[in-house]
C-alpha cells in the first residue's frame, strides 16, 4: 500500500513542518517514507508544497505524479498544484481560503481548518497540525500513537499540549463530519 | 543500537563526514548545499573538530588543504558556481596529492542558472574541471543511505589514494528526506587513514610512493618530518627536477595510482540486470526515476535493466563493455544536455545502439516519462 | 648566529643557489625569517611557512621548516587551514604585493578581521617581478611597468593602513637596508599572538628599477635608507613636517600598531568546542 500526499498553501503556514511530521510517523510505523518539497523564494511567501509518500514497499521515485490526497490551504496553491490530480484523489480544501479547485477528485473534502485551528487553540499557527491531524483520520495511513509521538517529536518546548489538542481538533473534523 | 531517522541527504553527508573522522570544514554557504555547512558548524565541536565559514568558496577548499596538510581529515562542500570557483584548488590537491573530500550538490546551471532545482551539468566538470592533466575519483549516491555510506567512501578513498575525491549529488537527493537507521556510534565504522612514514625523518622523501600502491606516505605538518608542499610538478623529493622524462613520470604515476586499482575503486549496482535485454544507464538522483521505470517497464513484461554507476569517475569501463556485449541497447538517462553519454558511446563503441535522455527543464523525470523514452529506444 | 650558521641550519641543502635575481631583496628579507625564528629559539618542527606564487613565494622551498609553495595569492587560506588544525605550530606566510594585495586581497582582510595568528610576511618590491615587470596595487602611481608603458593611474594601496581596518593586531614595517630591524619585527610578530603583517619593502632592481631608471641595486637601498624613518622620530614629528615627509615620500618603519585585545581566532575556537560540548 503506498500514499501519496501533497500539502499546498502559502509560505509560512507549516506545510513542510506537516510532511515532515507525516513522514516521521510513517517511520515510527515501521513503514517507507519519502519527502520533499518546493524551496527557495517560492518557499517564502507566495505558493509552497510539501510531498511525502508512505508505503510499505521501498519508494524508488520521491516525488508525487499523482497525489492520493491533496491538501489545499489557499486559493492560489489550488489553482497551481491540481493539475495532475485523477478521479482517485481527494481533496481537501481549508474553506477560509479556497473556494475553487480546478483538478479532478473522487472525493472533496472541506474542512474549517484554519478556523478549528483558532477556535481550539487560539492562534492560526496551529492549522498545519490540525491539518494532519485530518489527513491521518482520512486516510489511516499512520498510527494514531505515531502521529502524536512524530508532532510531540518537532514542536517546540511549551506547546505540546496546544499541538495534541490541535491534533485531535483535526482527527474530529473528519469524524465528525 | 541504531536510531532510525528522516534525514535529508545532506543532512546524511554531514553524519557520514563525522563517522568516517572529519574533523575540519571549510566552506561558503551555497544554495542546495547549505544545510551541510549548517550542520557541520554544529556538529563538528561536538566531536572536538573545527568549521570555518570562509570569505570565498576559494578559501573554503583552501582551508580544508592546509588542514589535511596538518594532519586533520577535511572536506568542502559546494554547489555549481562555487565548484567552477574551487577548481585551481583542486588541481593543487591533485598535484600535491593532499587528501580531501569535495562535495557537489549540482542545481541548475551556467552561472546562477536555477539554485534550488536539480540538474547533473557538472558530469563533465568533475572529471576534467581543473587545468592541466589530472585524475580524481568521483561519486554520485542515489539515497539517503547512501549519501551517508558514500561519505565514508569518499573520505576513506581520499585517504587511502591520497587524491581529492568528488561527491558528486544533486538536489534531488541533497534535499529530500528519506529514512535511514545509523548507528549510535561511529566506533564500529570503518575508517582509513593516510599512511605516515616509517622511516627516519633525515631520510623521508615526501613523495617517493611505495610500489605496491604507489602512493606515497604523508607526515603531517609538525610532526617532525619536514616536507616542502608544491604546485609545481615535482620529483620524489617535492622539488621540481624540470626534465621532461621526469615530468613524465610523476604524471604517470598521478594517474596509476588510481588507473592500477579500478577493482577496488569502481563501485556500481546492477538492477534486474540478470535477464534484461535492454539497460538503463543512470546515476544519483536520475537514478530515482530509473528504478520506478524499469518496475513500470517489467510490469509490461519488457527485459529491461538499470546498471548505475556510483563511481562514476573512473568510468566502469569494465562493467560497460560487458552489458553492451550482452544487451540489444542502450539508454543513458541524466538530468543534462548529454554528457555522460559521451563516454557511455566511446566504451559501448557501437557494441549496441546507445541512446540519450537527456532533461535539462529543471525537474527530474517522472516514471512515466522515462518509460516512454525506454520503449522509444528499444525500437532503435 | 652568523649568517653562515643561519645558512646551514635553516636553509634547505642543495637547493641553493637561489633563482633571484643579482640585486634583489628577497634573499635579505628570507635570510631575515631564518634569523627572527633563531632569534627566538623556535624548533623547526614547530614551524611552518606557507607562500603563494611569485617570486617572493620561492621563499617557502629554500627554508627548512614545514613548507608549501602553494597558489597565486592562496597562502593564506591555506595557512589558515594549517593553523586551525594544529595552533601549536607557528605559522609564517610569505607573500608578495601583488600576490598579497590583487589576487590575494579578499583573503589579506578576512585573515586580518579573524585575527588569526599568522605572521604574514610582505615582499614588497612594487612589481610583479616573476611575470617580467607589470603593475601591481603596490606600484606607485606614476611609474613604468610593462603594463603601464604610459605611467600607471592607479593609486597604491596604504597596506598597512588596511591591514589594520581589517583587523590586523600588529603591524610593522621595515626594509631591505635596516636588516636588524626587520628581523626584529618578524621575531616580535611571531611572537605576537593574533594577525601579524610585516610589510617588507624591497626592490626590484631588474623588472622595477630599469623601467623606472631607479638605478643600480644599492641606489635603490640607498633610497630605502632616504625614504624611512624609524617609527619613534616619525611619532615625535609635528603635523606640519609630517605631512612635508609624506609628500616626499618618506614613511615609517618599526612596530607601527600592536594589540592585545582582540582574542585570537583558534583560541575563540577553543571556546566554540567548549560551547559545544556542555
Amino acid at each position: 500500500m503506498t500514499h501519496n500526499f501533497r500539502f499546498s498553501g502559502t509560505g509560512g503556514q507549516g506545510l513542510i513542518t506537516a510532511g515532515i511530521i507525516l513522514a516521521e510517523a510513517a517511520i515510527l510505523d515501521g513503514k517507507e517514507a519519502v519527502q520533499s518539497q518546493s524551496y527557495g523564494p517560492e518557499a517564502r511567501g507566495g505558493s509552497s508544497k510539501a510531498e511525502v509518500i508512505v508505503s510499505d514497499e521501498t519508494i524508488y521515485f520521491g516525488r508525487v505524479t499523482c497525489p492520493d490526497v491533496l491538501l489545499v490551504m489557499s486559493q492560489e496553491a489550488a489553482d497551481k498544484y491540481s493539475g495532475d490530480t485523477n478521479e482517485h484523489s481527494i481533496i481537501v480544501t481549508d474553506t477560509l481560503f479556497v473556494k475553487d479547485v480546478p483538478g479532478r477528485c473522487g472525493e472533496r473534502v472541506d474542512l474549517p481548518i484554519t478556523h478549528a485551528a483558532v477556535e481550539a487553540c487560539g492562534k492560526t499557527l496551529f492549522a498545519n497540525i490540525v491539518a494532519v491531524g485530518a489527513i491521518t483520520a482520512l486516510t489511516g495511513c499512520v498510527s494514531d500513537e505515531a502521529i502524536e509521538k512524530a508532532v510531540l517529536a518537532r514542536v517546540p518546548k511549551g506547546t505540546e499540549e496546544a499541538n495534541k489538542k490541535a491534533l485531535q481538533t483535526g482527527i474530529a473534523l473528519v469524524k465528525n463530519r | 543500537m541504531s536510531r532510525t531517522l528522516l534525514l535529508q541527504g545532506n543532512q546524511a553527508v554531514v553524519e557520514g563526514a563525522v563517522a568516517a573522522g572529519v574533523r575540519f570544514y571549510g566552506g561558503y554557504p551555497i544554495t542546495p548545499s547549505t544545510e551541510i555547512a549548517e550542520q557541520l558548524a554544529l556538529r563538528l565541536p561536538q566531536v572536538g573538530g573545527k568549521f570555518m565559514q570562509t570569505e570565498d568558496e576559494i578559501a573554503g577548499l583552501g582551508t580544508a588543504i592546509g588542514a589535511s596538510m596538518a594532519g586533520l581529515k577535511s572536506m568542502t562542500a559546494t554547489s555549481g558556481p562555487g565548484f567552477s570557483l574551487k577548481q585551481e584548488m583542486l588541481g593543487l590537491a591533485c598535484i600535491a596529492e593532499i587528501p580531501v573530500v569535495i562535495v557537489d550538490v549540482q542545481r541548475v546551471g551556467p552561472a546562477t542558472g536555477q539554485p534550488t532545482s536539480p540538474a547533473q551539468g557538472e558530469v563533465m566538470m568533475s572529471r576534467w574541471g581543473t587545468h592541466g592533466d589530472h585524475w580524481v575519483i568521483v561519486v554520485s549516491p542515489s539515497s539517503v543511505p547512501e549519501s551517508f555510506e558514500l561519505t565514508i567512501r569518499a573520505v576513506n578513498l581520499s585517504e587511502k589514494y591520497r587524491v581529492p575525491v568528488i561527491m558528486l549529488m544533486d538536489e534531488v537527493i541533497g534535499h529530500m528526506r528519506e529514512k535511514i537507521v545509523l548507528p549510535d556510534d561511529y566506533q564500529g565504522i570503518e575508517a582509513a587513514s593516510r599512511k605516515t612514514p616509517s622511516c627516519k625523518p633525515e631520510e623521508y622523501l615526501a613523495y617517493a610512493a611505495d610500489k605496491e600502491d604507489l602512493v606515497p606516505a604523508m607526515a603531517p605538518f609538525g610532526s617532525g618530518y619536514r616536507w616542502h608542499v608544491t604546485g609545481l610538478v615535482h620529483d620524489e623529493t617535492g622539488f621540481p627536477k624540470g626534465t621532461p622524462a621526469g615530468t613524465v613520470e610523476s604524471l604517470n604515476r598521478l594517474h596509476d595510482k588510481i588507473y592500477n586499482h579500478l577493482d577496488d575503486i569502481v563501485t556500481f549496482e546492477n538492477y534486474r540486470m540478470d535477464d534484461a535485454e535492454f539497460a538503463v544507464i543512470a546515476f544519483g538522483g536520475a537514478a530515482r526515476s530509473a528504478y520506478a521505470a524499469v518496475n513500470l517497464a517489467r510490469q509490461e513484461g519488457l527485459k529491461v535493466g538499470l546498471f548505475r554507476p556510483i563511481t562514476i569517475w573512473p568510468f566502469p569501463e569494465k562493467q560497460v563493455q560487458e552489458i553492451a556485449g550482452r544487451i540489444n541497447g542502450i539508454l543513458v538517462h541524466e538530468l543534462n544536455y548529454g554528457q555522460y553519454v559521451l563516454e557511455v558511446g566511446r566504451v559501448v563503441a557501437g557494441a549496441c545502439p546507445v541512446s540519450l535522455y537527456g532533461k535539462y527543464d529543471n525537474e527530474s523525470a517522472t516514471p512515466q516519462e522515462l518509460l516512454a523514452e525506454i520503449k522509444k529506444a528499444m525500437k532503435k | 648566529m652568523g649568517m653562515e650558521q643561519i645558512a646551514e641550519k635553516y636553509f634547505r641543502p642543495g637547493r641553493l643557489p637561489h633563482i633571484w635575481c643579482p640585486g634583489c631583496g628577497n634573499g635579505i628579507i628570507t635570510g631575515a625569517i631564518a634569523r627572527a625564528v633563531d632569534q627566538l629559539g623556535l624548533d623547526q618542527n614547530e614551524v611552518a611557512m606557507i607562500s603563494g606564487i611569485g617570486c617572493s613565494s620561492r621563499s617557502s622551498g629554500y627554508l627548512d621548516f614545514n613548507t608549501a609553495n602553494t597558489l597565486h595569492g592562496r597562502a593564506l587560506p591555506i595557512a589558515s587551514g594549517v593553523k586551525m588544525a594544529n595552533p601549536a605550530l607557528k605559522v609564517i606566510v610569505a607573500s608578495g604585493d601583488g600576490d598579497c594585495t590583487a589576487i590575494g586581497g579578499n583573503h589579506l582582510i578576512h585573515a586580518a578581521r579573524r585575527n588569526i595568528d599568522l605572521t604574514l610576511v610582505v615582499y614588497n618590491n612594487s612589481i610583479y617581478g616573476m611575470t617580467g615587470g607589470q603593475y601591481s596595487p603596490m606600484t606607485p602611481k606614476g611609474s613604468k611597468a610593462t603594463t603601464a608603458p604610459y605611467m600607471t593611474i592607479e593609486p597604491s594601496f596604504n597596506l598597512l593602513e588596511l591591514a589594520r581596518a581589517a583587523g590586523a593586531t600588529f603591524v610593522a614595517r621595515a626594509t631591505t637596508y635596516h636588516v636588524p630591524q626587520m628581523v626584529d619585527a618578524i621575531a616580535k610578530g611571531i611572537r605576537h599572538k593574533g594577525f601579524a603583517i610585516v610589510e617588507c619593502v624591497s626592490a626590484c632592481p631588474i623588472n622595477f628599477g630599469r623601467q623606472n631608471k631607479a638605478g643600480a641595486p644599492a641606489k635603490m637601498m640607498e633610497w630605502q635608507r632616504d625614504h624611512a624613518v624609524m617609527v619613534a622620530a616619525w611619532e615625535k614629528m609635528p603635523a606640519e613636517k609630517k605631512a612635508e615627509a609624506q609628500a616626499a615620500g618618506k614613511f615609517p618603519i618599526g612596530v607601527l600598531y600592536e594589540t592585545d585585545a582582540v582574542q585570537e581566532y583558534t583560541e575563540a575556537y577553543d571556546g566554540v568546542i567548549e560551547r559545544a560540548r556542555r
